[in-house]
């Protein structure tokens, strides 16, 4: 497509970037079929090419970001189906968030939005803060029926009455222990991100991923230093937030890697892994660029681990059909298909797809906090075409849709815990 | 910039009247009138047009297009139908002084009657959403654009889409059964309906492929097919675009009709593989997709004669694809092949011609030479069983002439179509792109005869005028 910019503007490297991303795009319209906003919507301006039409007039006008164009950027999920469908290569991600970055610069978003948008920030990315928070909600859900009916910050606040979970588990035993020892002769050594939301949300995934790493032989480590991957604010423009969180990640991953050495870094929060894959785009031109691609190039979904390390089942199949629901990020994110659909057969389950697999479920993050209609549309439609599979339970590799499916008569479960109940775990649930 | 009919100064002078008037007939979120929320409406798939509309509408009932075009026709203003904005010859570009009627809020499939063998489907239904609605029933809508996946039906019914199949299940016209349309004055009227073919004038023929110049569509009744036992695709690799090209046409003349015969050349095969890494021969000149159907034996049988023509022809490679997986890999690669040549180059014009499939070996040696000519590469890609050209001309947009020097080379080849005793488009429509080459194909009188119909159908020339046929001030 054609782009007008100037020279000037082309000499900043991010609006380099973009238009380079602008002019691969041929505006053929395949991207549109796929996407959820435009399925749900019907408009153009709510669709991916739509989207990066906005955004190029934006870039190009060099004009602070108008309500209209951020209304639309916003209701974007991130969810990356457009570029699974995209025949050209267009690297949506990359121009949406550059284009999230300039709306959070140039555009003064109301204060309650505002607030709410700091609040997400401040929390999310801090197990300890999260816990307290949640804590809070619990206690303020009887309230929520006091809230007025109407008007989105009342809608926002309601939906995260409603996700946060009703009793928290306990932390556990396995979280902030620094280094798990592989059961008998150690194969391999891998840093594990624990997360940081999940960590408090559900601590049995982290318990589950471990023990398949171990009873392989791998040595798992929580590097100290670690921590939230930096994509919650990174979706939400915080730039320099996110790359905060993004240096102290690099810096304590390139400690191990130059120490005792990292076979890989395995993630199993998926929007986690998409964003640890894209560090050496992020970090291009800085000076930790080589040490970022390092620790992007050693990132992998723990399916992906797993199949590269062999995994098999001990016991006998249970004979439960499982309906696996592919999370966006790992989809189309990472393009990690058919490792967790095969693992789950190979454990013994039944594996059941449902209809518009490639749709997201509207979890997306903090979407469902910020943009709850839609995100409650995308969710009661995934689940009518999950039950109409009519599985025993829902398997997934994240947390957010698990989150956000859950609660509406089907057991949804971690991916890995269904695969460590059948290496000798405990069973889920 | 594409020369349109001059705006209508009465109707821009009226703008705001004219939103207010359709903010009373629709949902607020359906009308679109900001000048920043416009701009990504000025243009469709080929968007080196860009015009930005007066305003966009988003309907969602056949009751709502219908009081919108009553109000418009009390107006005086023109009208743009628009589906998914796919359409690669401009059918969909705007005018400065026209209200876009889009359709995508019409998506929903009404009815689904196997005994009968049909679909109804509103007109912003995908093409290929027909075919998942009937997922595992072992039913299909068979024409099958390379944008399947995303253009609607109401544009393939406008645009008389075809596809990779259509050699054996012919173009959209030969797979309707009724429409229903909203005329230039509001009005509904149904056409045809659940049989094959209907009382009086063939009316369906008549607005199919009518490039929304006649009537807007909001309702298609569809023929579904039941989808054959299986189907097998072969790849065949050449070291030359004519030996190809006379491989096709042997094909061809031995009597057996593959349901799909496509072609690629080296620039295209390249492009495909980078997207859908189906395994396509990256050491030959040109490769052909030959697809079958049937049982089983009826694969083998026809897959062994179309091989034993292919040996003939000195291929590098013939493939026979092993699994479904397989296949739609193949597949991938093909429909997204317009796409893929976006990695390649930052812009192209996709040509759409036809010519007897006899021609083909010697046509793609004259692309050959005018590409030299002109200094622009292209990729051949095209549907060599029925002689419905591809050519895809790649330029880049941000070079001053490189536009200009492309759509010269497009008309040259569309008049070679022409002088290969073909014609002007195959299935993409007329469009602007292909607006002013009409006198190549037709004369004078004949145009004014098609220009008659229009005006027969729509007096005041309201329906996407500037397309289809030269600009004429005033209409005849
Ligand atoms: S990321 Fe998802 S929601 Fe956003 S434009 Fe792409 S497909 Fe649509
Ligand atoms: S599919 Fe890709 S090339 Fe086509 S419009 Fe969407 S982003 Fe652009």
């Amino acid at each position: 497509m054609q782009t007008s910019f100037t020279a000037a503007q082309l000499r900043d490297p991010a609006t380099a970037a973009a238009n380079q991303v602008l002019r691969t795009c041929v505006h053929c319209g395949f991207c549109t079929a796929t996407c959820p906003t435009f399925v749900l919507l019907g408009d153009e301006l709510d669709s991916p090419r739509g989207r990066i039409y906005l955004i190029k007039e934006m870039l190009e006008a060099g004009r602070p970001a108008t309500a209209a164009v951020v209304l639309h950027v916003d209701r974007c999920l991130s969810c990356l189906s457009c570029m699974t469908t995209c025949p050209s290569g267009v690297h949506y991600m990359h121009l949406v968030d550059h284009a999230r970055a300039t709306i959070e610069r140039t555009y003064r978003r109301p204060w309650h939005e505002r607030a709410l948008r700091a609040l997400l920030a401040w929390v999310l990315p801090h197990p300890g803060r999260l816990r307290l928070v949640l804590a809070a909600a619990r206690l303020a859900r009887p309230f929520a029926g006091l809230l007025p009916r109407g008007g989105m910050s009342f809608r926002r606040v309601r939906a995260m009455l409603a996700t946060a979970p009703g009793r928290l588990p306990p932390a556990s035993p396995l979280d902030g222990v620094r280094v798990h020892r592989a059961e008998g002769p150690r194969r391999f050594r891998v840093a594990l991100l624990d997360g940081c939301a999940q960590r408090v949300l559900n601590p049995a995934i982290n318990d589950a991923t471990i023990r398949l790493l171990t009873r392989l032989g791998g040595e798992v480590v929580v590097s100290a230093g670690a921590g939230c991957c930096g994509g919650l604010t990174h979706h939400m423009g915080r730039h320099d937030q996110a790359l905060a969180s993004v240096r102290a990640n690099i810096a304590a991953w390139s400690r191990e890697i130059t120490g005792n050495g990292l076979d890989g870094i395995v993630v199993n929060a998926a929007g986690c892994g998409t964003m640890l894959k894209d560090y050496g785009f992020m970090m291009r031109g800085e000076p930790e660029a080589e040490a970022a691609s390092q620790v992007a190039a050693l990132a992998m979904d723990i399916t992906e681990a797993l199949v590269k390390l062999g995994y098999a089942p001990s016991r006998p199949a249970p004979g439960l059909t499982v309906a696996y629901h592919a999370a966006c990020s790992l989809q189309h994110g990472q393009g990690v298909t058919d490792a967790p659909r095969m693992l789950l057969r190979k454990a013994g389950f039944r594996v059941v797809e449902p209809a518009e697999a490639h749709l997201c479920c509207g979890s997306a993050g903090t979407y469902n906090l910020l943009q709850p209609d839609l995100a409650a549309a995308l969710r009661d439609r995934k689940l009518a075409n999950l039950c109409a599979t009519a599985p025993d339970m829902v398997a997934t590799g994240n947390i957010g849709c698990m989150t956000q499916l859950a609660g509406h008569g089907l057991p949804v479960v971690h991916t890995v815990e269904l695969l460590d109940w059948m290496a000798g775990g405990p069973r889920p649930g | 910039m594409i020369a349109q009919l001059p705006p209508r100064q009465d109707v821009l002078a009226r703008r705001d009247a004219i939103v207010a008037g359709l903010r009373r007939l629709l949902a607020p979120d359906a009308v679109i009138a900001e000048p920043d929320l416009l701009k990504p409406y000025e243009t469709d798939g080929m968007s080196c047009h860009r015009q930005v509309p007066l305003a966009v509408v988003l309907p969602a009932t056949t009751a709502e297009v219908a009081a919108v075009m009553a109000f418009l026709h009390r107006e005086g203003v023109c009208v743009v139908a628009r589906g998914a904005g796919t359409s690669l010859s401009g059918g969909a570009l705007p005018m400065q002084d026209a209200v876009v009627i889009g359709v995508m809020r019409m998506n929903r499939i009404l009815e689904i009657d196997y005994a009968d063998r049909l679909a109804v489907v509103q007109a912003g239904v995908t093409n290929l959403g027909i075919t998942q609605a009937m997922e595992g029933r072992g039913f299909f809508y068979a024409p099958d654009p390379s944008s399947q996946l995303a253009c609607m039906i109401g544009g393939n019914v406008a645009m008389n889409s075809g596809g990779a199949h259509c050699l054996r299940y012919g173009v959209t016209t030969n797979n309707l059964l009724g429409l229903k349309l909203v005329t230039v004055e509001g009005e509904v009227v149904d056409i045809g309906g659940g049989h094959l073919d209907a009382a009086g004038y063939d009316w369906l023929g008549l607005l199919t492929g009518s490039e929304g110049q006649l009537a807007i569509v909001t309702e298609v009744t569809v023929r579904i097919l039941r989808a054959a036992e299986g189907a097998r695709a072969m790849l065949a690799a050449f070291r030359a675009n004519d030996v190809a090209g006379d491989c096709v046409a042997a094909i061809i003349a031995s009597g057996i009709i593959p349901v799909a015969l496509e072609f690629m050349d080296r620039p295209a095969i390249h492009a495909c593989e980078a997207f859908a890494h189906a395994g396509y021969p990256l050491d030959a000149e040109a490769m052909l997709i030959i697809e079958v159907e049937g049982s089983a034996a009826e694969q083998d049988d026809l897959l062994g004669r179309i091989g034993e023509i292919c040996r003939r022809h000195d291929p590098i490679s013939l493939r026979i694809s092993a699994s479904a997986a397989e296949s739609a890999a193949i597949w991938k690669g093909r429909k997204g092949a317009f796409g893929a040549v976006g990695r390649i180059s930052p812009d192209y014009l996709c040509m759409d011609g036809v010519i007897p499939t006899s021609r083909l070996a010697e046509v793609l040696r004259r692309i050959g030479a005018m590409s030299a000519e002109y200094g622009l590469q292209v990729a051949n890609i095209f549907h060599a069983g029925d002689g419905n050209l591809h050519p895809l001309i790649m330029f880049d947009a941000n070079e001053p002439d490189s536009f200009d020097r492309a759509e010269r080379f497009g008309a040259d080849i569309l008049r070679l179509c022409v002088e290969m005793g073909g014609c002007l488009t195959g299935e993409h429509g007329v469009g602007v792109e292909k607006r002013d080459l009409m006198v190549v194909q037709f004369t004078a009188a004949e145009l004014d005869q098609q220009r008659r119909v229009k005006s027969a159908f729509d007096p005041g020339w309201l329906l996407n005028p500037s397309k289809v046929f030269p600009l004429q001030v005033p209409p005849a």
